[in-house]
């Protein structure tokens, strides 16, 4: 009679847990899916209070400095570095084959493609969106928002709209400045370092670089990205819980939340503009 | 009709399904220093924040200047903020800003002055609470006192009618304190504004102050003229201004019996 009894009471303590583990996968969907649609009208209303940032262009400007001129060193560093190392290993594959010549097509194409908007994305979202995201979250915290509300100032308007507008002009600047440091870099390693013709270097380029197809279609990539990490570091920042947790949590986050949300439209977009056979 | 600037009406405001605030009535006559009391976490600096208009009563109403607060669109909210002036717990400096600039950003973003008037307006706001001199400062080169008075010069840079204070006192020396009590006293009186101070410290307020409200359990428990509080015989009142340990607000958070707690041991 017992053990019967402990059967029973070990089963419902198993299906308690099965509905618990059930219960938790469907609460955190649906917090999810509500925090999503929270930074979806959060986004439009940033672009609906966008007018006042273009009516009092300083204000973008001063953001602009701190987010894309603050952001230059680690750009340009990591360019230099990114395309020395492409220049090296692009070498040592296409020596095997003959053509070292197109080392310089190799750079050129993998920085404009790819690595120009989506490293430039990372560590964007690194530097400067865990600063908007710690900036703002503070601000919250420090009860400047409420402060700025109940001064009839809409922060929207005058913290979230600015920034919002410094980061997406800011990004596409920044992905062409890193993939013409790259070239540089890679310039560096194949020139004078390996000693591959120069002429052959750069008009390989010049021949092989397509305006539309690469330039182009880079520079639409890094604006997405610029989009997508820019409303990513200030939705969390607003959305952070106003304490020093809360705040370091939604910095973390907002690394994390860029970073997939970067190489996940980087897929989708590059099989949009990859033609087959092409 | 009486002369009241800020009127709350049978006001319920709930968070979270939590109720915190019932059938709460006050006037804040215009002219006077008011001050809301209790302990901490009794929903006092919700108060500010429902007549500001940041929070939505869930039944009553609160009414500045004749105007119903949760009634109005976003542009007749901001309307009625440009009449208020608030004072938060530690400042809320813009912390980006200088402290010249901060007292200037509510007259940059709602007049059209020009820069020089601004310039005399703001020397004129920081002249008022001592620190002309620290205008070139960053808010995080400032003390705690130093914080709260230019948020003060900033609160009253564009001559609210209200005045709101949320625990002004809040972790400041004996000095600054004092500093700040006159002048709360001194900026009301000379802007002919009123003033709503959410506090706890007893002593300071009621040296200062007109009338008084006390808030307990969402609740106005008491109300009246710091005289007529000091002698008050209602046991919440009588524990919260002499500081006493033990009354009915009790000392312990609510537990099970301390002998049957202890005897059931770590395993139960």
């Amino acid at each position: 009679m017992r053990r019967i009894i402990g059967r029973i009471y070990c089963g419902v303590r198993m299906l308690e847990r099965l509905v618990n583990t059930i219960r938790g996968i469907g609460h955190r969907t649906v917090d999810r899916v509500h925090r999503l649609g929270f930074a979806a009208r959060f986004f439009l209303y940033s672009l609906t209070c966008s007018g006042e940032s273009f009516r009092r262009f300083p204000l973008v400007i001063k953001e602009i400095y701190f987010t894309g001129v603050l952001s230059l060193i680690i750009i340009l560093v990591s360019a230099l570095f990114v395309g020395m190392v492409l220049g090296l290993q692009g070498y040592n594959t296409l020596q095997r084959y003959g053509s070292s010549e197109a080392v310089g097509v190799l750079v050129a194409l993998s920085l404009v493609r790819e690595l120009g908007p989506v490293v430039t994305a990372l560590l964007f979202a690194g530097r400067a969106g865990t600063a908007i995201t710690a900036e703002i979250g503070l601000m919250k915290a420090t009860e400047q928002l409420s402060a700025m509300e109940m001064m009839a100032v809409n922060p929207i308007a005058r913290v979230v709209a600015p920034r919002f507008w410094a980061g997406v002009i800011s990004m596409p600047l920044l992905a062409a400045l890193f993939s013409l440091t790259g070239v540089f870099g890679g310039f560096l390693v194949a020139v004078p370092l390996i000693g591959i013709d120069d002429g052959a270097f750069w008009s390989q380029m010049q021949a092989n670089v397509d305006f539309r197809e690469d330039i182009v279609n880079g520079v639409i990539k890094s604006m997405v990205f610029g989009v997508a990490c820019t409303i990513i570091a200030l939705f969390e920042g607003y959305d952070a819980p106003p304490t020093a947790e809360g705040v370091s949590r939604a910095t973390t986050r907002t690394v994390v939340n860029s970073s997939l949300a970067v190489l996940g439209l980087d897929f989708i977009m590059t099989s949009f503009m990859i033609h087959g056979g092409n | 009709m009486t002369d009241n600037i800020v009127e709350i009406d049978n006001l319920s405001f709930s968070y979270n399904n939590r109720l915190l605030h019932q059938d709460i009535n006050m006037r804040f006559p215009r002219g006077k220093v008011v001050a809301i009391m209790g302990g901490s976490g009794s929903g006092k600096t919700t108060l500010l924040r429902l007549i500001g208009g940041q929070l939505k009563p869930k039944t009553g109403a609160v009414r500045v200047t004749g105007k119903i607060v949760h009634e109005q669109d976003d542009a007749g909210i901001y309307q009625l903020r440009r009449k208020m002036g608030m004072l938060f717990q530690f400042g809320a400096l813009f912390t980006d800003l200088s402290v010249f600039d901060n007292v200037a950003f509510p007259m940059r973003e709602h007049t059209n002055l020009p820069e020089s008037i601004i310039r005399d307006l703001v020397l004129l706001k920081l002249h008022a609470v001592g620190l002309r001199g620290a205008r070139d400062l960053m808010p995080s080169e400032l003390s705690g006192g130093m914080a709260r008075r230019v948020a003060l010069a900033r609160a009253v840079a564009l001559d609210p009618s209200i005045i709101m204070y949320d625990e002004p006192f809040a972790g400041l020396d004996p000095i600054s304190m004092g500093v700040i009590l006159n002048l709360i006293r001194s900026l009301n009186d000379a802007l002919g504004a009123t003033s709503i101070i959410v506090t706890h410290d007893v002593h300071e307020t009621f040296a200062m102050v007109d009338y008084v409200y006390f808030v307990s359990a969402g609740r106005v428990v008491a109300e009246g003229t710091p005289d007529d509080l000091r002698q008050s015989a209602l046991p919440f009142v009588h524990q919260f201004v002499h500081g006493e340990a033990d009354g009915p607000v009790p000392f312990h958070y609510n537990a099970p019996d301390y002998r049957q707690d202890l005897l059931r041991g770590a395993h139960a």
